[in-house]
């Protein structure tokens, strides 16, 4: 066991897999370094590094640099996990899922359905979403709650480096398409991780704060803030639960329940755009399921309903963050 | 600068991943004398809540730590001193010691011990070394799904005057997962592999309930190797085996279902941290970590009653032995210690259950250190 970052627990997830299953594959925009010409090498490994020494370990034959058209190769690594692969494809950001939603959506979503279970497809996207890198409005969105929307399809949405492994290597294992969304500002956190291949069930939310006046549902980094809030509000007596859904779909019910009607508040904090996204979801659940539970109404804490500002100051202003968390979870407390 | 007479009572660290402690309660007032090994002060970390015991004796002129409050390890906790020695001196050294105290960085501390890893036939066994005394080495082996962390009060207490290994058994921990039969014997011949492999020679063996059957078999089988064996609470004395503990614990995939499973492990469940959960959680996702369980479980349970039997063969064991058991062990009974021969020294200790090393660690590493002492003195 020892320290990783965000982006060697993923590598590490990779690596392992691929040695375990020689049917894993790699494939998407400058993952080996060259973007399909000839060049150096591992230059990059990936825009951000997360794929860097695996071609060197598993050569070309599996780890595919593509071109610059993601309705190619997500067409293509669709076809492939129907045929007997199983494809990781990256998604370079996931703004881009505009050019090959139909891949995703008519295709890897609609196979194993329409064809009386007798298909399966074992793919994974990994694609980068939220904001916080100055990246502009065309690669800072959260888009998972469109993936969330699509029957047969799995989302995942790690919140910390041993999170991120553990559930990348059930992704990767799992015979349905999955869409692994890592926040880009995660990259460089880092935590003890275990050095041997584990795998995190999908459907269990995760409690990183224990408390029973508020529960606090978060995902992706807004887990990150949201224990900052509870840890900060534990110094003026006000306990929070933090739940940490893990996967958006399938969504851990029974937790978010369960935790609501123990606390009877409820916050939930959400990157992504306010309507329809995960955080509207919850709250109806909760509306529908746990209604009588309710001491209080219920808050929700997104960014406004605009593109992601390029300008900092503004950008910085539209992320939700611990303070404006810290802030709802005291305003449900009365 | 340290004032003549002044002694500093620090948070300690127990365990690989302890960082701060939060002080529960003060079981001393300020003013009494303390002795070195009364009860002082109860801390909470998120693994485990202990009993501290004084470091030192004198008067307890300051408890700076309040209760309620979360410290880092080795921030200042209380302050004895003589009774002579001013207040104005104390306050000075309270004041001194702030300005002083550096919290460790989690990772960076140049005496932070690591476990190690070493490959054995095949397989890797994780182990943690602590102390470098020349004397004769002890080797510590945990029980049914623990590891090396479960000795996390005992292993620097003893490495006072020992070198200690504590060992990850195939299948646990950091160690790799394939068991064979998951026998006792098989665990044991693993054992010894890596006492061989370190160059221990022979060594005082200590295990805690699966790891006091292996340590015994590693005693039958290898007994030039085994100085002495101290067994707590252990596997292969009795028929009697807490099933529903065994089938809850391999069942819970999340840590509220495990909970009320480990809080059997002890006379006083609210002893048992979040983070304690939250480990065997992990270990547990390992590939290949609840097929190891299962095979171990299949091998040594049958029928719902224990399947080793070592009683039987204590006439065979040509080392010193003494047994350790909590009193209210609900996993397997303490009556398992009844009617043994003579020669066997076997301790019950009141108020604590199955992890009694760790619910009464102090009184748990006075017991080894006492039997060890009287075998070098022999």
């Amino acid at each position: 066991m020892a320290r990783k970052s965000f982006r060697e627990a993923i590598n590490d997830a990779l690596r392992l897999e691929m040695r375990r299953d020689p049917r894993v594959i790699i494939m998407g925009e400058d993952v080996a370094g060259g973007m399909g010409a000839a060049g150096e090498q591992d230059a990059w490994g990936g825009v951000l590094g997360v794929t860097k020494g695996l071609i060197s370990e598993f050569g070309s034959e599996r780890v595919r640099d593509t071109p610059i058209s993601e309705s190619a190769f997500i067409g293509a690594a669709v076809g492939a996990a129907a045929t007997g692969l199983r494809p990781v494809a990256e998604l370079m950001f996931i703004d881009f899922v505009g050019v090959c939603l139909d891949q995703i959506l008519n295709q890897a979503a609609k196979l194993r359905y329409m064809f009386g279970g007798k298909a399966t497809v074992p793919l994974v996207i990994r694609t980068m979403y939220g904001a916080g890198l100055r990246a502009a409005s065309q690669h800072s969105q959260s888009l998972y709650p469109i993936f969330t929307h699509i029957p047969g399809l799995k989302v995942v949405i790690p919140s910390s480096p041993y999170e991120a492994k553990g559930l990348l290597i059930r992704a990767i294992r799992d015979d349905d398409p999955v869409i692994f969304c890592e926040h880009k500002m995660l990259y460089d956190e880092t935590e003890e991780v275990p050095d041997e291949a584990y795998s995190i069930p999908f459907g269990e939310a995760n409690f990183t704060r224990e408390g029973e006046d508020v529960t606090i549902v978060a995902i992706g980094r807004m887990v990150k803030f949201a224990n900052e809030a509870a840890d900060r509000l534990a110094t003026r007596d006000v306990a929070c639960s933090v739940i940490d859904p893990r996967t958006a779909s399938p969504l851990d019910e029974e937790t978010i329940l369960d935790s609501v009607k123990e606390t009877g508040r409820l916050v939930v904090v959400d990157e992504a755009s306010p309507r329809c996204n995960l955080a509207t979801d919850i709250v109806a659940l909760v509306a529908t399921k746990a209604f009588s539970a309710l001491k209080a109404p219920v808050s929700i804490v997104a960014p406004p309903h605009t593109p992601v500002p390029f300008s900092p100051t503004l950008e910085d202003a539209y992320v939700p963050n611990a303070a404006r968390i810290e802030a709802a979870a005291l305003a449900v407390m009365g | 600068m340290m004032a003549d007479g002044i002694r500093a009572v620090t948070v300690p660290k127990w365990g690989l991943s302890m960082t701060e402690g939060t002080v529960v309660a003060w079981y001393a007032n300020v003013g009494a004398q303390v002795k070195a090994g009364d009860d002082l002060v109860e801390i909470e970390t998120p693994k485990i809540t202990n009993l501290y015991e004084s470091p030192a004796s004198g008067v307890l002129r300051r408890c700076v730590g309040k209760a309620g409050e979360t410290l880092p390890v080795g921030a200042l906790l209380a302050v004895l001193a003589d009774e002579e020695v001013p207040d104005a001196e104390i306050d000075a050294f309270i004041a001194q010691f702030a300005r002083d105290f550096v919290p460790a960085m989690a990772e960076s501390g140049a005496e932070t011990v690591r476990p190690q890893t070493t490959e054995i036939g095949g397989r890797r066994i994780r182990y943690l070394k602590m102390g470098e005394a020349e004397s004769i080495p002890v080797v510590l082996v945990h029980g049914f799904g623990g590891d090396l962390n479960s000795w996390l009060f005992t292993q620097p207490a003893l490495a006072q005057e020992h070198s200690v290994y504590a060992i990850d058994l195939p299948g646990h921990g950091g160690s790799s997962k394939q068991v064979d039969r998951g026998d006792p014997a098989f665990l044991a011949s693993a054992a010894f592999e890596l006492m061989t492999a370190l160059g221990l020679g022979s060594a005082h063996l200590v295990g805690h309930s699966l790891g006091g059957a292996t340590v015994f078999e590693l005693a039958l089988s290898h007994p030039e190797h085994a100085k002495s064996l101290t067994l707590i609470a252990p596997l292969g004395f009795g028929p009697e085996i807490n099933m529903q503990y065994v089938e809850g614990f391999m069942r819970a995939s999340r840590p509220r279902q495990l909970r009320p499973f480990i809080e059997q492990l002890f006379a006083n469940p609210a002893l048992v941290g979040r983070k304690m959960l939250d480990d065997i959680i992990s270990y547990k996702r390992l590939d290949g970590a609840v097929e190891a369980l299962n095979t171990i479980a299949g091998t040594i349970f049958k029928d719902g009653r224990q399947v080793v039997e070592l009683v039987t063969r204590l006439a065979d064991l040509a080392v010193p032995l003494q047994i350790i058991w909590g009193e209210s062990d609900r996993i397997i009974p303490a009556s398992h210690a009844n009617g043994l021969p003579e020669s066997v020294l076997v301790y019950r200790v009141p108020g604590a259950g199955h992890m009694v090393h760790m619910e009464k660690a102090e009184e748990v590493n006075e017991l080894i250190e006492t039997f060890l002492h009287g075998l070098n003195e022999q």
